[in-house]
């Protein structure tokens, strides 16, 4: 048999889907990972950015921590806390340590891209609110979010994409997810079983991509929206906020 | 910092460090090697591929795309995709996946600083009777570096962060020091790993502002002037 029938074969073997070390479970434990980390980071990072774009002190300091933070590699991260006696002591299966890790990498982008978009808000808007008697919380939650929302989600983008990526290497340190596949096949060199499970991570982190880009579509005030010029949102992040990935 | 010394020994054991220094050395030569390879050709790949994607508006969305879908892959998992042509071990496999993270940063810095190029300058090559070529090699692609090595540092720096992952299939660089001290239950070397690649980036970056004020003088000049 060639290589993609040997793979087709893993993908129709109906006992590679199902039970706790099938397909079905092990992604559900990288979306269960992914999913927690994520939100966290979401809370943490939208919050404090978008206090210090509405306040703007102490911004600098933040986001520079923000953007040196991000040139850790998460690898080194992930097995530096894996090894910590008092990580292992509180965990079984490398769980606590992927969560960490992801919402450390994921926190950065979000509360970097929070912080840019409430700051660069057109100060005749703020204005304009604060002449029409809203207080500074309601300035914030109904006028600097919603505008700021396509910044936002751009870097909750760049973040998930760092998140799945990581969630993968957290098989590495111990997590049965997704990632399995692929470590336990390079090290029994079952060449098979780490292509199928790169296969499986591949389709995942895409689909994470395409529903979060048709999210920041959706929620996108109509106003702001220019969709013929889509491809080029890429282009100013990068020039500005830098997206990254390190894993 | 008590909690952080236990069974998996101090995070800088100087002595270990000292001992491994012959080997720490070449991981980071290997390392940076491993970087300069993915970028430049990252660089020469991305560079034609921008100059047609912006020429030919049909080929950009195209282009995108598919490097951005090649972005979104987990790098554990486009190297074992890439494994079965190009070797389950090889140098290849991983210079493969790190010059097709290089490529969507490139592609789309290219892209956005050839369009950039404002009319007038367009114009004014025109009016000086430069051919098409002569433009684009006098004219727009210089107008377009300020953009083009934007991208270079971001790929660069990105791509020293993600030659750590290549050590799963025996390449890796300061990479090897991290399997190493995971494997041993010692935080030395995957601190040693982690603050080597930080700084490598850190100097890498410099190097690239550096390169950056020699070839845009007239940019260093512009910003003199406004202040």
């Amino acid at each position: 048999m060639s290589f993609l029938s040997h793979v087709v074969a893993f993908f129709t073997t109906g006992s590679n889907w199902t039970g706790s070390s099938g397909i079905v479970a092990l992604s559900l434990e990288q979306a269960k990972l992914s999913v927690v980390a994520v939100v966290a980071a979401i809370i943490a990072g939208v919050g404090a950015g978008a206090l210090l774009g509405h306040s703007g002190r102490g911004s600098f300091a933040v986001v520079n921590a923000a953007n040196a933070a991000r040139a850790v590699p998460s690898f080194a991260l992930l097995t530096l806390i894996a090894i910590q006696p008092a990580i292992v002591r509180l965990q079984e299966g490398g769980f606590l340590t992927a969560v960490i890790t992801m919402f450390a990498l994921a926190v950065p982008p979000i509360l970097t891209n929070a912080y840019v978009g409430v700051r660069d808000i057109d100060p005749a808007v703020r204005s304009a609110a604060l002449a029409m008697g809203m207080t500074p919380g309601q300035l914030l939650r109904q006028v600097e979010l919603p505008l700021a929302l396509p910044l936002v989600m751009a870097g909750i983008r760049t973040a998930a994409v760092e998140v799945v990526a990581t969630a993968t290497l957290a098989a590495y340190v111990g997590v049965s997810d997704l990632g399995t596949y692929i470590f336990t096949g390079l090290a029994t060199r079952n060449n098979v079983e780490t292509f199928s499970g790169a296969l499986v991570v591949a389709v995942l982190a895409l689909a994470v991509d395409l529903v979060l880009a048709a999210a920041a579509r959706g929620l996108t005030p109509v106003g702001l929206r220019s969709p013929s010029r889509s491809w080029r949102r890429g282009t100013v992040s990068l020039a500005t906020i830098r997206p990254r990935r390190t894993t | 910092m008590l909690p952080l010394v236990g069974s998996a020994g101090p995070l800088f054991q100087w002595s270990w460090i000292s001992s491994q220094s012959g080997t720490i050395l070449s991981l980071l030569v290997q390392h940076i090697e491993l970087t300069a390879i993915a970028v430049g050709i990252g660089l020469a790949i991305s560079l034609p591929l921008g100059v047609a994607a912006w020429r030919l508006p049909a080929l950009r969305t195209p282009l995108v795309g598919f490097t951005g879908l090649l972005y979104v892959i987990p790098s554990v998992a486009l190297m074992a995709l890439l494994a079965p042509l190009t070797g389950f071990f090889s140098v290849t496999t991983a210079e493969v996946a790190l010059v097709s993270y290089t490529l969507l940063i490139l592609l789309r810095n290219t892209v956005a600083g050839l369009s950039s190029v404002p009319a007038d300058a367009h114009e004014a090559a025109r009016g000086m009777g430069y051919t098409q070529l002569e433009e684009l090699f006098k004219v727009q692609l210089p107008l377009a570096l300020p953009s083009v090595l934007a991208g270079l540092r971001v790929a660069t720096v990105t791509t020293i962060g993600l030659v750590n992952v290549t050590a799963f299939i025996g390449q890796g660089g300061l990479g090897q020091l991290i399997i190493q001290g995971f494997g041993e239950d010692f935080n030395t070397p995957i601190v040693v790993g982690l603050v080597l690649s930080v700084v490598l980036a850190g100097v890498a970056d410099a190097i690239l502002v550096g390169v950056e004020h020699l070839v845009l003088p007239w940019r260093r000049a512009g910003a003199g002037a406004r202040r």
